[in-house]
């Protein structure tokens, strides 16, 4: 099987977060950076896959230089290679944008399984797979937490909400987004980190790719961001005791909403 | 070997410092507090191949340097860890490496860096002879194809977490050695299957090191165990010195690092008179002050183990870097622990733990001012004291 997995770096859980003078992204130099969360277990998932199976594991990833040590770290754990897209502008925020550079990327190469995380710890959009798929023209699924691959066909288990699941059979070439906790992720091997030195990583960019970062640019724009105030209100509720209970009770059903 | 380039070291940092995320602080304090030994950590450590870092790629290991073992060790310790329960094999390898016949490296070293073989512990000290080692006093005697070997060992760590034992005796007696560092022999003691007697006693110690008075009556070890030649083990111990010194101060600068953030966050949090205690100099200073001494050393430790690394003479650099790193580290725990105030002698903030942890630092597997007199006589040429 020849399966792609895409992989996010996306800042450190526990990175400080200042934002910038303008107010429109955070301080990038306070920042350090790990591979996304649900990415990594889509990795794992690959691995897997192709110890079971046989074939060869792809990672790439979208963003500028820092992000070779993601890739860096996916090709210690034992994908064969690597695909760079070197974009430091309008990925950040698209996720079009970003779906768009890596089917350019990857277009003429026949992927079997592509895997990409569910969402990512940063923006959380959980468009990126989901586009990706309509892009390369293959049926996908999300929020996945179980593969199998049997006879050439797909089964997957989905997560839906309240505990519960839900199983679907699927052709292959497909796309699934992976949901964290579905494996438990290797470590890097000393070895393997060895070993990464001297496996491929094909660094291509926007323009390379003919994808525009204007176009990104236009579709998104990011006006401000900010911390949520916190505010404090007293509110005093006048009257006889039996209406302002029932006052009480109603603004804690309505506006609190604990009841 | 070659020169491992940067992005490996980071990745090697990083690596270690994801592994170490899934034994967070919790996991540290339950193994310290009930006197457990790390097996779940020291198992992933060894699966991804840590532990065989030094050991050479023909043996089964990865054939890396003293810089790149030393960086796992510190990050080992940055994480809130205690490397104390594994370092053991990497200080003691180089030994091994150095001095072992082939056919002990094939009988032995696949085995360590699989993971099937315990290297972890090694039977030096003695009541008798603490740090004047030339004077230890545990007897091996040989009788054909064996050595008989008596005597006693005190604070000898992880004896019953180890299946192999590096075990340093006399084979000469003191008073017909003309050259008193001569007559001392190194061997290989099989802890999975020994003759004679081998008694281990716990020792209760301020740290959860399973540190033990180890008796040995009639212990019988096959010639073949026998490391180098006969006389000589003072020597090859000696020829470990530096890698050990090295590794140790990289595990000073992990605690050090470990203080120095736990305690510029918490100075930074923590509200006392209307204000972060960070605010006051009496509470920043010594911690940016610590934290200056910390990266100072660490420089120092860097400049020994390239050199180690480049095979060049390092012995002065490698002592400094101990002395430098473990000193600093434990300044670092002391100014924690006075951020802290009350809550660092409490076991929920770890702080008290690491803090006994890093005391070892400066005494053991050499005091400090063992370090110094190697400084004052054997650097700057000042009279000897022993
Ligand atoms: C937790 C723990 C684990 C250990 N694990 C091991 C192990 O696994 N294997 C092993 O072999 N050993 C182990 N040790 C022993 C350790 O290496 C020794 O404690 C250390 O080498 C010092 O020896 P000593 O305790 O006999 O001190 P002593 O030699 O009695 O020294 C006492 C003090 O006097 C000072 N002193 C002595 N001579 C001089 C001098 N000439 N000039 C100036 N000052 C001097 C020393 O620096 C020290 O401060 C361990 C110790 C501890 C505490």
């Amino acid at each position: 099987m020849k399966i792609l997995v895409c992989v996010k770096q996306v800042p450190a859980k526990d990175s400080p977060l200042r934002l910038t003078e303008d107010s429109t992204w955070i301080r990038d130099a306070d920042l350090s950076y790990e591979t996304n969360e649900p990415d990594a277990f889509a990795l794992e998932e690959a691995l897997r896959l192709k110890e079971k199976h046989g074939g060869e594991v792809v990672v790439a990833s979208v963003g500028p230089a820092r992000v070779q040590q993601a890739i860096r770290e996916a090709l210690s754990k034992g994908a064969d290679r690597a695909i760079h897209i070197d974009d430091d502008s309008g990925s950040k925020l698209d996720s079009f944008f970003t779906a768009q550079l890596i089917a350019e990327a990857v277009r003429s190469e026949a992927f079997d399984l592509v895997l990409t995380g569910l969402q990512s710890d940063d923006l959380g959009f959980a468009q990126s797979g989901v586009i990706l798929a309509e892009l390369l023209g293959l049926p996908h699924a999300t929020i996945i937490m179980e593969v199998e691959v049997i006879d050439g066909r797909l089964k997957v288990k989905r997560e839906l909400e309240g505990g519960w699941f839900q199983w679907v059979e699927m052709p292959l070439p497909s796309l699934l987004t992976i949901q964290s906790g579905i494996n438990k992720p290797r470590y890097a091997t000393l070895k393997g980190i060895k070993a990464a030195k001297t496996k491929e990583i094909r660094r291509v960019t926007p323009a390379e790719l003919g994808v525009k970062p204007d176009e990104a640019a236009a579709r998104n724009q990011l006006r401000r961001i900010y911390v949520p105030v916190k505010t404090k209100k007293t509110e005093f509720i006048e009257g006889p005791p039996k209406e302002a209970a029932a006052k009480l009770v109603e603004k804690l059903q309505r506006e609190a909403r604990v009841l | 070997m070659d020169v491992p380039t940067k992005e490996e070291r980071t990745a090697i940092r990083e690596s270690v410092r994801q592994l170490c995320r899934d034994f967070p602080d919790p996991y540290w304090r339950e193994v310290d507090k009930k006197e457990l030994y790390p097996h779940a950590f020291v198992d992933a450590l060894t699966k991804s191949g840590y532990l065989a870092a030094l050991i050479p790629e023909e043996y089964g290991g990865a054939g890396l340097g003293i810089t790149e073992a030393s960086i796992i060790l510190e990050e080992i310790n940055r994480a809130g860890g205690n490397s104390t329960a594994c370092h053991a094999q990497m200080y003691i390898m180089g030994t091994l490496l150095r001095h072992g016949s082939e056919e002990q490296k094939r009988r032995y070293l696949p085995g360590i860096a699989r993971g099937d073989l315990r290297l972890q512990a090694f039977a030096i000290t003695e009541p008798n002879a603490g740090s004047e080692t030339t004077r230890i006093e545990t007897r091996a005697v040989r009788n054909g194809d064996r050595y008989i070997v008596n005597g006693q060992k005190i604070f000898i760590s992880r004896v019953k977490q180890s299946d192999l034992m590096l075990l340093l005796a006399r084979t000469t007696p003191y008073d017909e050695l003309q050259d008193k560092t001569r007559g001392l022999s190194a061997f290989i003691v099989d802890l999975r299957n020994v003759k004679g007697k081998l008694e281990v006693q716990p020792l209760d110690l301020m740290i959860n090191h399973h540190t033990n008075t180890v008796f040995l009556e009639d212990v019988e070890i096959p010639a073949e165990n026998l490391i180098g030649e006969e006389g000589m083990g003072f020597r090859y111990i000696i020829d470990g010195w530096n890698a050990e010194r090295i590794l140790i101060a990289a595990e000073s600068v992990g605690d050090g690092r470990w203080f120095i953030e736990r305690a510029s966050k918490y100075a930074s949090e923590r509200v006392v008179f209307g204000r972060p205690i960070g605010v006051n100099q009496g509470i920043q200073f010594p911690i940016a002050e610590a934290y200056a001494h910390i990266e100072a050393a660490d420089l120092m430790r860097y400049e020994a183990a390239a050199k180690f690394d480049r095979r060049e003479k390092c012995g002065a650099e490698a002592n400094m870097a101990k002395y430098l790193a473990s000193e600093a580290a434990w300044e670092a725990a002391n100014v924690c622990l006075n951020t802290f105030g009350g809550y660092g002698f409490a076991r929920d903030y770890d702080v008290e733990r690491k803090f006994r942890e890093t005391r070892l630092l400066t005494t053991a597997p050499v005091s400090n001012n063992l370090v110094l007199a190697f400084l004052g006589q054997n650097v700057l040429g000042m009279p000897r004291s022993y």
